[in-house]
């Protein structure tokens, strides 16, 4: 449901991306941080060291460790200590952590980490696209997607109250542009510290790792028990939908700001052709709209903020009635020539009565700019599918066919 | 019984699963020989070798699976594996 | 919307530059944007960092192609970037410069403005430090921020002394500008 949304211009101050998800992390009064620094995540955990060191963050410890191996793994001690734990990292960092993720998720160990999305070597690239989170899809970690910085700063009190949710106890990444958003400076209002911890009471969790009251975490499960695990870590994804539109209507109450909660909507409602994206492009494609609206294209935005859990019942809701759906990938599923939102958004429908023209295209990757012209350029063609039928399914676009 | 989401339990629960019982060699000790250097308590790889109040070890026979590390190690010779009566 | 390219050298302050326009456009109740261009920055190598103003929230994540205004450093930058790449007919140049603007022959039909930002730097600052004396030229030249609000935010970013030195020499070249319009 679109709520308005009144920003206090008095309230706002121009800052980094960064800093406001810096800034959201300390007003979350995290107990322990662990994380090791790589780029475009840095300036994140620098300022976090500042607060650190100026006493601005009472009654947490920041570990230093010498890989993200290591800085995941610290915080597995630490939140079954009953610590509230957070980290931050990116692509290659977030790949090193790839075996730790699923015992963070395992153990139900409600840590959240911020992701400046970047993309993955090689080849080298420090720019962004959605591949290094997009490759953890399936680690059991909630999975939510920023527009700006506004909406990644107040996402990390969000994720913590979803993921501490005694129903979820699961981890949670928020994820959110690497440079696009990261390093951009803009009016925001950092997250209120007296706001926060009213909307986020202390962790308390049901079981503490306690060297006076011993317990095992991640018991060995032999095939008796393991597939119950499991099932237990997907009826709590299954809760999470719910949870993260409540949460998402709860921080709208108290703080007055609205992005969506599993999904947002943007002139969607008599739209013949709606587009759905994920992150900072999301923005863009808004003014596109807009322009486009104006000379009477009826296109429409569908933003995806949760993919894991993915929204399927929402997706659904929204696109039932368009004539066709083009979906925006920032990653690819080599072998498939597809990217992921496309591929599960279709597998959403395979069984229903929605038949609606599904496009895929997948860009931004390594960086590539997405310009105005490229969204335009798409719905160009979704315009021609409408007449004409699916002729590509999936594809590049903005290839630069002279290197090739 | 049901399961905890995230497999907690509580710990120690091996003590209840007695493994000594495949045994086939256990080691003795003659303390005429042994010299405390804990070389024994240290190696074994299932702690089955207990301090005891004078200085000395013990086995613990309930763990003890026999594999003869410790009378390897022992720069005594002061454990001797023998054959277990079953 | 305006947008706003800023060319520099590494290690010129050209992204504190489009930072602090940035704080002060909204100190003059506007949205505002600024943002590096994303590279692997070196000491001495061309940079370039951008800035957008707006009455409204601004949504928009793709970089700058077409800049309102170009605001040139280095004028020896001339020679290996194309400063006025995509630059509107109707925008506006600004480059540090001794000369004149007619000694700047470029491939643009939008108006050439130099300003000696380093003598202007080097007399009140006392280093030659030009970022926030180009800030004072492009408020004199453009009209589109008060000069108050770029000494604001340069006085926020660096207190005391140095904050003085940088607002004096900022109107210093906002009222040569404004003088030259
Ligand atoms: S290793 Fe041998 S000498 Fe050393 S403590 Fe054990 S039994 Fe005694
Ligand atoms: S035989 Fe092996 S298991 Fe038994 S006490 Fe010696 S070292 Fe330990």
């Amino acid at each position: 449901m679109p709520r308005e949304m009144n920003l206090d211009k008095s309230k706002m101050v121009v800052v980094e991306g960064s800093y406001a998800v810096a800034h959201a992390v300390k007003a979350c009064r995290p107990n322990v941080i662990s994380a090791y620094p790589i780029t475009p995540q840095t300036h994140i955990v620098e300022d976090l060291s500042q607060f650190m060191a100026d006493g601005e963050i009472p009654n947490c410890e920041y570990i230093n460790v010498e890989s993200e191996f290591s800085a995941l793994s610290a915080l597995v001690g630490a939140s079954a200590a009953g610590a509230r734990c957070y980290s931050a990292t990116t692509s290659q960092g977030l790949e090193l952590m790839h075996e730790v993720l699923f015992n963070v998720s395992g153990m139900r160990l409600p840590v959240v980490m911020t992701i400046v999305n970047r993309a993955v070597s090689a080849p080298i690239s420090i720019w962004n696209d959605h591949q290094d989170t997009i490759s953890q899809r399936d680690t059991g970690w909630i999975q939510l997607y920023a527009e700006n910085i506004q909406e990644v700063s107040d996402m990390t009190a969000q994720a913590y109250r979803i993921s501490e949710d005694r129903d979820i106890l699961m981890p949670s990444m928020t994820c959110m542009d690497g440079f696009i958003l990261s390093h951009v400076y803009e009016p925001v209002v950092l997250l209120e510290q007296d706001l926060t911890d009213g909307f986020l009471p202390a962790y308390e969790p049901e079981h503490v790792l306690d060297p006076k009251n011993p317990l095992t975490f991640g018991a060995f499960a032999d095939p008796n028990y393991y597939t119950e695990f499991r099932y237990l870590q997907e009826q709590a994804m299954q809760r999470a939908l719910k949870k993260i539109e409540d949460v998402a209507n709860e921080f709208y109450d108290i703080y007055g700001r609205y992005y969506g909660g599993l999904i947002d909507e943007y002139r969607t409602d008599d739209a013949e052709i709606i587009i759905m994206a994920m992150g900072s492009v999301v923005g863009t494609i808004k003014d596109v709209i807009d322009k486009l609206r104006d000379r009477n294209v009826k296109a429409g935005l569908l933003k995806i903020r949760s993919f894991r859990p993915f929204p399927a019942e929402a997706i659904k809701n929204v696109i039932r009635d368009a004539k066709v759906v083009v979906v925006l990938d920032k990653n690819i599923t080599l072998g498939l020539n597809e990217g992921a939102l496309f591929t599960e958004t279709k597998s959403t429908l395979y069984n229903t009565d929605v038949r609606v023209p599904i496009i895929g295209y997948m860009l931004g990757h390594g960086g590539r700019d997405i310009r105005i012209e490229t969204i335009e350029r798409v719905i160009d063609e979704a315009t021609e599918v409408m007449k004409t039928g699916i002729r590509i399914e999936s594809q590049f676009t903005d290839l630069r066919e002279e290197l090739l | 019984m049901k399961i905890l989401p995230g497999g907690i339990c509580d710990a120690g629960t091996t003590r209840v699963n007695k493994t000594g019982g495949w045994r086939t060699f256990k080691p003795v000790y003659d303390y005429d020989k042994c010299i405390k250097c804990k070389l024994c308590e240290l190696l074994c790889p299932d702690s089955a070798v207990h301090p005891r109040d004078d200085g000395y070890f013990e086995f613990d026979y309930d763990f003890c699976k026999g594999c003869g590390i410790c009378a390897n190690e022992c720069p005594k010779s002061a454990i001797t594996m023998v054959l277990e009566e079953k | 919307m305006k947008e706003i390219r800023i060319h520099g050298r590494g290690g010129q302050g050209s992204v504190t530059a489009a930072e602090l326009l940035a704080v002060a456009a909204f100190a003059d109740n506007k949205f505002s944007q600024a943002f590096p261009a994303f590279g692997v920055e070196r000491r001495g190598a061309p940079v370039q960092a951008f800035t957008r103003i707006s009455d409204a929230p601004i949504r928009l994540r793709s970089q700058i192609y077409k800049p309102d205004y170009v605001i040139v450093q280095d004028s020896t930058l001339l020679e290996v970037v194309d400063v006025a790449g995509g630059l509107k007919d109707d925008g506006i140049l600004i480059i540090n410069s001794e000369f004149g603007p007619e000694t700047f022959k470029l491939d643009t039909k939008a108006r050439i403005m130099t300003v000696n930002a380093t003598k202007i730097a080097l007399d009140i600052i006392g280093r030659p430090i030009v970022n926030t004396v180009l800030l004072g030229a492009f408020a004199g030249a453009t009209g589109e921020i008060r000069p108050g609000s770029i000494m604001d935010a340069v006085r926020e970013r660096f207190p005391g002394k140095v904050g003085e030195r940088n607002s004096e020499a900022i109107m210093e070249a906002y009222k040569m500008m404004e003088a030259s319009i």
